[in-house]
């Protein structure tokens, strides 16, 4: 796929294709996959915990699910790559941010299968993985990267060693107030693609605060506006659509902020809401507009995964990156600007 | 509304909302700045957005003007069509200019550049995008440019986040010494604000970086 992408050149125990096996568990996904060291993704499953309709994901809930689809996942994860336990090189695991009781889950499967092995347990940062996964599926090199999910919504370009942040949410994100909005109001979870759908009818303009603060955005205002327009009886499609429209332009305009000062020339979406259609629509036009190419994260990607484990597992790991099982303490709280990255240039 | 004529009209810079072009009017050396339709946006928005926002930069940089900051004269407003005809100051970004110089010059600047903002400040002016590419340095002032984002407000959650959005700028563009630099910039603040406005100022930019998604200092 992507030689170019290769991150181990170096032989490790005599092998020069390692194989690794990630583990996502940072929220609603439980998910296990094998990557390899010569640039491929051998399987990527995952099972996401759905919480009832009109309420957001309980982490016990979510914990309980883990724990219980775990074996199942890991072994048809190894069914599909066509390889055996003992052929693993190293385990990667999802340390943060996120859910505690969901990450401990995920953590606990991954040291049982570290010590069993006897082989390298290495921590990813999830946001990172959502990053890594996006630049190796798109073949993105040295991009501004928007990253939009659940649980973050930022616009970050690399510099030495770290992620930097050039604009966040200052509140909620983005995947919080497409959940919130759809859950408020009936839809089912998660709330993306539904308020997507919905917005695809959606004709007329319902007015919405737009608060673009410098490179930051604040949706918790447009939330309780849109929440209040449709309790008022307006028609939900010209909300979500008016929601969708609001949202996504402040986001594209600090991006498109953040691109004229970073002059980067190439751009990636990342993270669950970058399935959007609009969201890609609108921020395609800003970097053509800069002449940047405009890369997305392939859709099977987009969203929680083993693969974004399993690949940042790999990398992380030429770079001289492992924990100690005993150490290997998860992060609930982990912000991605104080993740040290020796493995990008 | 007068009809001008602009003459060449050069761009110079293509902004995040607003391009930039040199031009000449009534023979003097100007910056035209033009807030270009969005297609991204869908045309209701956008013409609200860009009208509202021509207006107020306009109204807030004469503000910063009477509290003594320095910032390109004004020349012509349209808000119908979306654009301002200003003074054309030669200089260099700060945001380049930071990189170049040297630390002890870099604070210096920085220092000057916290009692500036403290005017805006104590004047009601926030500039809302407090980056080194929205300052210029000219024969040896700082120029302030770009108050499109920008808003009238005494309150302290605004000037936070006003500050926040600099100590931002300076630490994912001028890495390598963010710290010293915003550290000077908070000491010109509060000697033009004093201490104890300075005080709750600072305080707030902390609370709204813990507010910022996954601090572990809460």
């Amino acid at each position: 796929m992507n030689s170019r992408l290769n991150p181990c050149s170096s032989a490790y125990r005599g092998k020069s294709n390692l194989i690794c096996l990630g583990i996502e568990s940072t929220a609603h996904t439980f998910g296990a996959a094998a990557a390899s060291s010569d640039g491929r993704v051998l399987a990527d499953v995952n099972d996401i915990y759905k919480p009832p309709t009109g309420s957001g994901i309980h982490p016990r809930e979510a914990s309980r699910h883990h724990g219980e689809v775990a074996p199942g996942v890991i072994r048809r994860c190894l069914r599909e790559a066509k390889i055996k336990l003992g052929e693993i090189d190293l385990i990667a695991f999802s340390a943060g941010p996120g859910l505690g009781p969901a990450l401990r889950t995920g953590a606990t499967v991954a040291r049982a299968l570290a010590v069993w092995l006897n082989i390298p347990l290495v921590p990813v940062h999830h946001a990172i993985g959502h990053v890594e996964i996006g630049a190796f599926s798109s073949g993105a090199r040295d991009p501004l990267v928007i990253l939009v999910s659940g649980g973050h919504t930022a616009i970050i370009a690399y510099a030495a060693r770290r992620w930097r942040i050039f604009g966040e949410t200052e509140d909620i994100t983005l995947g919080n107030l497409l959940d919130m909005f759809a859950r408020s109001n009936g839809l089912p979870s998660p709330g993306g693609p539904a308020v997507e759908e919905l917005a695809k009818s959606g004709r007329s303009f319902v007015h919405l605060p737009y608060v673009v603060k410098g490179n930051d955005v604040s949706y918790s205002g447009l939330l309780t506006a849109a929440e209040e327009k449709a309790k008022k009886g307006l028609p939900l499609p010209d909300v979500c659509f008016s929601l969708q429209e609001v949202a996504f332009a402040m986001l594209v305009e600090a991006s498109e902020r953040a691109l004229a000062h970073t002059e980067k020339d190439e751009v990636l979406l990342v993270g669950g809401v970058a399935a959007n259609e609009r969201l890609k629509e609108m921020i395609g036009v800003i970097a053509a507009e800069h002449s940047a190419k405009f890369h997305v994260v392939e859709r099977r990607y987009s969203g929680d995964c083993g693969a974004q484990i399993a690949w940042t597992g790999l990398l992380s790991f030429r770079g001289g990156v492992r924990v100690d099982v005993n150490k290997s303490f998860v992060k609930p709280k982990w912000r991605l600007d104080t993740v040290d990255i020796p493995w990008r240039k | 509304m007068e009809k001008v004529a602009f003459g060449e009209m050069n761009l110079i810079r293509k902004g995040a909302e607003a391009s930039l072009f040199q031009a000449r009017y009534h023979d003097l050396r100007v910056i035209v700045k033009m807030r270009l339709r969005k297609s991204y946006r869908i045309p209701e928005l956008d013409s609200e957005i860009r009208a509202r926002r021509t207006i107020r930069e306009a109204q807030l940089m004469r503000e910063a003007r009477m509290a003594g900051v320095s910032i390109p004269a004004l020349f012509s407003v349209d808000p119908v069509n979306a654009w301002i005809v200003m003074q054309y100051v030669e200089g260099a970004r700060l945001k380049e200019y930071l990189e170049s110089t040297s630390p002890q010059d870099g604070c210096r600047l920085c220092e000057a550049l916290g009692c500036l903002i403290g005017r805006l400040h104590r004047r009601g002016v926030i500039h809302g995008d407090l980056t080194t590419s929205n300052m210029i340095l000219s024969s040896g002032k700082i120029f302030f440019i770009d108050f499109g984002l920008g808003e009238f407000s005494q309150k302290i959650e605004e000037r936070g986040v006003d500050l926040h959005l600099l100590r931002r700028a300076l630490s994912s563009t001028h890495y390598k010494r963010a710290k010293q630099l915003f550290e000077a910039v908070l000491r010109g603040y509060t000697a033009e604000v004093g201490a104890e406005t300075a005080n709750e100022v600072k305080a707030r930019v902390k609370s709204i970086e813990r507010r910022g998604r996954y601090v572990s200092e809460r």
